[in-house]
């Protein structure tokens, strides 16, 4: 067994609510058949679904009367920096996860804290990303992947730690920020590290006992297939490839699909070869942890474009067949359309949805881009890009809507990177980037930009833009979509929550929120009343970005800190 | 337990067990490579070519990038290499420059500021060598080297701690523990 240690040492506190436990209805199992196909009025998982499509089936609210919807409540975290967890609801229990890994449950339908759970953190620890993005829940227990490296099993109702696992060491630069999966009995996490020399991983542990049942790397060791792919040396121990975003799952064909970051240190001059499987998509058997397919979106990452976004499992049209795909907003820019097998990722196509001056071709077959030269970054070797280090759309989840088959994208159009490689010397526990220091912190607007935010909406089938809504901020926004032909997303540095029209990208309703919105929506039921859930908490990269914007700008925009969740209804 | 976590349970549960209590005077009980720097310590060069070397005062030029450190017990030769937290980063500057307050932490020029960002704790390694500011690589936090670490940009809450220094027989030694806290604070 492992893991014993949390409450005899007094890592964790537990801080009761002020509501009673008796008042909450007992507390509803989450079993394998219910994350298989989740009621409507509940949001089980990161996503919602297994299939990543970040969609409900709710309707109460719709274009027609989302313009009435008012808070119903509010509860501040006490925290700061990215609140980027969905508010996971199980039959009116409440979930939310902070930076600094706490978790709260609260009633869902009044905002009581029922339980606080308080993670004591490591005091040499380094967080270059503060945040954590939320819970999975299986049986009667509550999971969190930590910040340094654990993954912890709470009671669902007391919020008691049942057992907690080392996944790997932190002070050697793992920690992971993702909710975990919860499928085929188990949990299953990926962890962080891409600028700390790690060599990337997921791996799941029996739910129960938290017993490791696999763990598959992301970088193949001498002699496994891909090992050719990584230039011979040493570099496949520290070459990155974390996996930060909570994977899709197919349960007809048993595989998880998990989205890979960069390779290290950044420019790929330091490790020549296509160096597989970053920044891809790999598809992992859920029961063996096999790696079953894959498919690099783009080789010798030189750019820091994690492809860490797990893919939608989207059932697309092309010249008349419908094809099970895999669907990918990619960090390079470039929308991927895939095929999923058994045994196999097809590529099918794809082409950029936002500017981008790096591929000058897509092999039609394979998907492989050719580069332009003068776009790739090495050691001492200084060139532009677009889109930005943080791409086209970062981690921030797209959603898609199965009725009108629109996917929606939250991207970033305009921004670009100044980068040049220098030499890095791996020590454990340190960063391992290799980036030289540019003017203006590497990072500029293009010439004539008008706006940076989009919400994009593309028709899978078509493969065509229907429609863009702008804005003049940045968006770090994830997105939910609804039955109601409506679209909900943050993401902007002005602390707006909005909804959209589905069809025309009309804002129809906005709320100031206390803070930036970089955290993912969420809606359930209770009673019959829907109700739309987010988290506010401007920080980690979007700070990032505001500050270099100010910089560039000559600005000194601020955006307020401070977490808190919002939860809307119309009015009764 | 030990077995099964590769001794990673062992540190971790000490930090455990003295968070909040890592100041500057020794902690009955903690290996010396993990106690903070100590007065009378010498420093060693923690990266770059000279890694492992003490610092000598004529080895660190003006306003060269900072370079890391870590302190050395001389009478032991134990390298105080067990949290990083102990790491500071080196330059040299022009002492009437400093702060007036700040001066009694400087020696020949020479200042060693915490390698831990106030913020969440990476290493401060980035240099800008236009306005002389020490830089995280992590959240953009800013530090001016001439006025006690202070904050000049970016997230970070505090200062960088200090570590005040002397000159002995031609080598840089720890004068007294940091002045502030070093790392970060875990809020709440």
């Amino acid at each position: 067994m492992l893991g014993f240690i949390t409450r005899s040492l007094g890592f964790a506190i537990v801080l009761s609510g002020l509501a009673s436990a008796q008042e909450m209805p007992p507390y509803t199992p989450v079993t394998a058949d219910r994350l298989l196909n989740p009621e409507a009025g509940n949001w089980l998982m990161y996503r919602g679904t297994y299939d990543s499509h970040g969609y409900s089936a709710l309707d109460q609210i719709d274009s027609g009367n989302v313009a009435e919807l008012e808070l119903v409540w509010s509860f501040t975290t006490g925290l700061r920096e990215g609140h980027q967890a969905p508010p996971v609801v199980n039959d009116g229990y409440m979930y939310v996860t902070t930076p600094q890994n706490h978790v709260l449950a609260l009633n869902a339908a009044t905002g009581e804290l029922l339980w606080r759970h308080v993670r004591f953190l490591p005091d040499d620890l380094q967080q270059m990303h503060p945040t954590n993005r939320g819970v999975a829940l299986y049986g009667d227990r509550v999971y969190m992947a930590t910040v340094d490296a654990y993954l912890v099993s709470l009671d669902a109702l007391t919020g008691e730690v049942i057992w907690e696992v080392p996944v790997e060491d932190y002070y050697n630069g793992y920690y992971m920020t993702l909710a975990p999966l919860a499928a085929d009995g188990k949990i299953m996490v990926g962890v962080s590290g891409g600028e700390w020399g790690i060599r990337g991983f997921v791996a799941a542990y029996d739910a129960m006992t938290g017993e490791e049942a696999w763990k598959t790397y992301t970088i193949p060791a001498p002699g496994e297939p891909g090992a050719e792919s990584w230039p011979g040396d040493d570099s496949w121990q520290t070459g990155g490839v974390p996996v930060w975003i909570t994977g899709s799952y197919d349960p007809e064909l048993n595989l998880t699909y998990w989205g890979t970051g960069n390779g290290g240190p950044w420019t790929g001059d330091t490790r020549p070869g296509d160096n597989l499987y970053a920044t891809s998509v790999i598809a992992l058997d859920a029961t063996s942890g096999e790696l079953r397919a894959h498919h690099q979106y783009h080789w010798n990452d030189s750019w820091d474009w994690d492809e860490v976004s797990a893919p939608l499992l989207i059932d697309f049209e092309r010249d008349g067949r419908v094809i099970s795909g895999l669907v990918h907003p990619g960090r390079n820019g470039y929308l991927w359309f895939l095929e999923r097998g058994a045994d196999s990722i097809g590529f099918i196509d794809a082409g950029p949805y936002v500017y981008q001056d790096v591929f000058t071709s897509i092999d039609p077959v394979t998907g492989r881009p050719e580069y332009d030269g003068n776009k790739k970054p090495g050691i001492d070797f200084e060139v532009d890009f677009c889109p930005s280090l943080w791409g086209g759309k970062d981690w921030p989840p797209a959603a898609f809507n199965p009725e009108s088959r629109l996917l929606f994208i939250p991207a970033n159009e305009n921004v670009c990177s100044t980068m040049a490689g220098e030499e890095a010397q791996y020590s454990p526990g340190r960063t391992f980037i290799g980036r030289g220091q540019s003017e203006n912190g590497g990072f500029f607007i293009r010439e004539g930009a008008e706006h940076i935010g989009e919400l994009q909406a593309w028709n899978v089938d078509t493969g065509e833009e229907v429609w863009t809504t702008t804005f003049a901020s940045h968006n770090w926004g994830p997105v939910l979509a609804t039955a109601g032909d409506l679209v909900f997303m943050g993401g902007t540095n002005d602390r707006y929550f909005r909804a959209f029209d589905a069809s025309t990208g009309e804002i129809l309703w906005r709320y100031p929120t206390s803070s930036g919105i970089t955290g993912v929506p969420s809606t359930f039921a209770i009673g019959g009343r829907q109700f739309i859930a987010v988290q506010s908490g401007w920080g980690v990269d979007a700070q990032r970005e505001q500050n270099l914007i100010n910089l560039v700008r000559g600005s000194d925009f601020y955006v307020p800190q401070g977490g808190s969740i919002w939860v809307f209804a119309l009015p009764q | 337990m030990t077995e099964q976590t590769d001794g990673k349970f062992s540190r971790r549960s000490m930090l455990g067990l003295v968070g909040g209590m890592v100041a500057a005077t020794p902690i009955m009980g903690q290996p010396p490579n993990r106690l903070r720097p100590q007065a009378g310590d010498e420093l060693v060069f923690d990266e770059g070519p000279l890694q492992g070397e003490v610092v000598r005062p004529g080895l660190l030029e003006l306003h060269a990038r900072p370079i890391s450190a870590m302190a050395r017990d001389p009478a032991s030769g134990v390298v105080r290499d067990g949290s990083r937290l102990n790491r500071v980063m080196l330059t040299r500057i022009e002492s009437e420059r400093l702060t007036p307050r700040f001066q009694p932490n400087s020696a020949d020029g020479i200042v060693a500021y915490s390698a831990v960002c106030t913020h969440t704790g990476c290493d401060v390694f980035n240099w800008d060598e236009e306005q002389l500011r020490m830089a995280c690589p992590c959240h953009e936090s800013q530090f001016d080297i001439y006025d006690g670490g202070r904050v000049v940009g970016g997230p970070a809450p505090r200062p960088l701690a200090m570590l005040p220094l002397e000159i002995v027989d031609d080598t840089v030694r720890v004068a007294g523990p940091f002045r502030g806290r070093v790392g970060f604070q875990q809020a709440f």
